[in-house]
């Protein structure tokens, strides 16, 4: 394996509050190469989003408390002044965030905004900066961008927001970029041109890309690997197709079973994860999955209400890393979880 | 295409209910929304034409989906349905009762009959009242219950929706946002409906969640055999949910079918489209991206739509015709209806269009003195005749 492009290790961040500290994200690790796509999945408060915010010091100036590694290209961002950091963002490490009205401001033209993100990092003019931000808006498949590099935010379409934040971000070919529910506020169609987009660009810029997302099926289609985070900390990490076809942690089998398919069998009724996710002002002892967990009782003496599981590789593949008790879980998932969600690929693997 | 045909349910299966037992038929329902110039006088410049002549059904106990993206007009066809608008046209048949021009006085037991549950729980549920006094006011206003009942019936609604029923004290803010949707369908179920228009039920929710919510709509169904019109624009869930499902593009039905028909063998482009472009968990299992549909551009305005077919100026298959004269609803299976000059599976759509000699035009959408357009039946439900594709004929297959 080549020496990894970006490494999280150990990420912690806390945010103090009134109420006690709030672990939005406790001990996050992992690597990322070069011209991949790492998808995260989880649920809203499972941190995700700050994890992803931290990479870009968001967190700067805040009461957040950041600590652990973030290693980029052998630099540890976490250790920057600054403005060294500002240098950075949006140059080397950028970011779309997932509604792209909000993100962008009302009163300036898309093609001013674009434009500056350009000559922020760059000694260029005006009217090259402004040349560029047109070729960019080209690159995204903006129609008539020399005309529309002029408008304003509210006069484009959803998914043309989208792809001119996408535009934004890509200006000054970043090493990483980190693509927040990038689809989320999009329309199905839309989400495809977009996702069909984000493929495309990466092909070209060669830029390492984060994927967070709830929808799984986003991830199926267009991460490397996938992450699955739960209370602020990961619970399983593999490769795409380890994660979907032979997961060993039982949250990641209860997201699966509680999806609808557009091919799937209908009469299967759907099999939701009971209750809802922690509080993470007071996260659960132990596994802060097993409240939820139906696979509890497997684990000898209540180990899962006290002890934290490792991350640890579980099965026969050395990078499938899982967060559990369960001393079998290949078996458990194709004897018990299998022929429920997916009856007909019983016995395929 | 003898696929098509050979889904249909075997010899009077239980899939196939009567015409008569609907709740609700609307015909032709149209929703212009005028649209008025800056200055003084504000004038009516235009018109929205949100939905624009749609027709379907709702048998009793049963569900229809309807699905399609933002702006399509859905939402705005389940609040006229609920009567929350006035239609500019066309008729809403509940039960037996022409709801269309109901006044005010009309609509109050009316409103014991249809319910909606709404999309966003935390702006649908008041934030300065309990969820006792949220799901008991239906109670009070209709006056159902005598006062010392209502907090017994609350009680128990909170408990058939999976809520603590000791929480009929608590306010919205104190629940999460799949309790909060809880809540709403629990108000929803109060006065024992017969009909619940969900608008985007469970979008909102985190996927856990939704499972659990959707598993309760299936249940409630199954417990008090209410009917839904089931509005959503997650093509999974839609399936998952209803028997059948409409697919809407600006403001008209496009395809409408049994599910099995429609997600197994679209036969409008659109619908098509959208199948496509569907980020599917299988596909892991398979590897990267599967070939999908592009679809270009953006759906255009609903206040100036393309002339005659409204999918044209997106659609990869759209001739002269499509602009010319706009497709019929026509029925082309048991149960299965499709808006298209050119109907067909997925790479098998015909070369020339098969409305032509149905419309008395040409090949070009241009009208042809010497063809005799036929009668295309425009109502809600399906009749026992239809257009069979292969024979290029009206009749019974």
């Amino acid at each position: 394996m080549s020496e990894a492009f970006l490494s999280i290790r150990d990420l912690k961040v806390h945010f103090p509050t009134t109420d006690g500290i709030v672990k939005a994200t406790d001990g996050l690790s992992y690597d990322l190469e070069k011209g991949k796509t790492l998808g995260i999945v989880g649920e809203s408060g499972s941190g995700k989003s700050v994890s992803s915010s931290a990479i870009m010091g968001l967190y700067r100036g805040t009461n957040a408390q950041v600590s652990g590694q973030i290693i980029l290209e052998g630099s540890d961002l976490l250790t920057l002044t600054d403005s060294e950091m500002r240098d950075m963002r949006g140059k080397d490490v950028s970011m779309i965030f997932q509604d792209p009205l909000s993100a962008m401001h009302p009163y300036y033209t898309v093609g001013n905004q674009i434009a500056e993100a350009y000559k922020v990092h760059n000694d260029v003019s005006k009217k090259a900066a402004r040349s560029r931000a047109i070729e960019m808006l080209d690159r995204v498949g903006i129609p008539q961008p020399d005309r529309r590099v002029d408008d304003y935010p509210h006069q484009f379409s959803g998914g043309m927001r989208q792809r001119a934040m996408i535009a934004m971000g890509l200006i000054n070919d970043p090493k990483l970029l980190i693509a927040d529910e990038p689809t989320t506020a999009l329309d199905v169609t839309v989400q495809a041109q977009i996702l069909d987009l984000l493929q495309d660009l990466q092909r070209d810029f060669e830029a390492a890309v984060i994927i967070i997302t709830h929808d799984l099926g986003v991830v199926a289609e267009m991460a490397d690997d996938v992450l699955v985070m739960y209370a602020g900390r990961a619970v399983e990490y593999g490769s795409n197709k380890e994660i979907f076809t032979q997961p060993q942690m039982p949250y990641t089998w209860g997201l699966l079973s509680s999806i609808p398919d557009v091919t799937g069998d209908t009469d299967v009724p759907l099999i939701p994860i009971p209750g809802n996710p922690p509080s993470l002002l007071n996260p659960p002892k132990g596994c802060a999955f097993h409240p939820r967990c139906p696979h509890r009782d497997k684990v000898p003496d209540g180990r899962c209400a006290t002890e934290l599981p490792e991350l640890l590789a579980q099965g026969s593949v050395p990078t499938h890393l899982s967060r559990c008790h369960l001393t079998d879980p290949d078996r458990v998932y194709e004897q018990e979880v299998l022929p429920m969600i997916a009856p007909d690929r019983v016995g395929e693997s | 295409m003898s696929e098509t045909m050979s889904t249909a349910p075997a010899g009077g299966a239980p899939a196939a209910e009567p015409e008569d037992d609907a709740i609700l038929q609307v015909r032709n329902l149209k929703m212009y929304f005028p649209v008025k110039s800056t200055g003084i006088i504000r004038r009516t410049i235009g018109h929205v034409q949100a939905v624009d002549g749609v027709s379907f059904r709702v048998p009793a106990g049963g569900s229809l989906g309807l699905v399609g993206e933002s702006g399509c007009g859905k939402s705005t066809t389940g609040r006229m349905v609920t009567r929350l608008y006035e239609p500019t046209g066309g008729s809403i048949m509940f039960d037996g009762q022409d709801i269309t021009k109901i006044n005010a006085r009309g609509l109050k037991p009316l409103r014991r009959e249809i319910q909606m549950i709404f999309q966003d729980p935390y702006t649908s549920l008041n934030p300065r009242h309990t969820v006792g006094s949220i799901v008991g006011a239906p109670l009070r206003i209709h006056g159902v219950l005598p006062k010392d009942k209502v907090l017994g019936r609350v009680q128990e609604l909170l408990e058939i929706v999976g809520l603590n029923p000791e929480h009929y004290n608590r306010y919205p803010h104190e629940f999460s946002g799949g309790q909060r949707q809880r809540i709403g369908i629990a108000r929803a179920l109060t006065l024992q409906p017969k009909l619940l228009v969900a608008d985007e039920p469970v979008s909102a929710l985190d996927v856990s969640i939704q499972a659990q919510v959707i598993n309760l709509l299936r249940d409630l169904q199954k417990e008090f055999n209410i009917a839904f019109l089931f509005i959503a624009h997650d093509l999974a869930v839609v399936r998952h949910f209803c028997p059948e499902v409409a697919v809407m593009y600006l403001g008209k039905i496009v395809e409408v079918g049994d599910r099995e028909t429609l997600y197994n063998h679209p036969n409008h482009p659109y619908t098509q489209a959208l199948l496509s472009a569907v980020p599917d968990v299988s596909q892991a299992t398979i590897g990267g991206r599967r070939e999908r549909i592009r679809l270009e551009g953006d759906v255009p305005s609903p206040i100036n739509p393309p002339s005659g077919c409204r999918f044209r100026t997106r659609c990869p298959i759209a001739k002269d015709i499509c602009a010319a004269v706009e497709p019929p609803l026509l029925q082309i299976g048991p149960r299965h209806k499709v808006a298209c000059h050119f109907p067909g599976e997925i790479g098998a759509h015909p070369t020339e269009p098969v409305t032509q000699r149905l419309l008395g035009v040409d090949a070009h959408g241009q009208p042809d003195p010497g063809a005799s357009p036929v009668e295309i039946p425009s109502g809600p439900g399906y009749s026992d005749t239809w257009f069979d594709l292969r024979s290029n004929a009206l009749g019974r297959s």
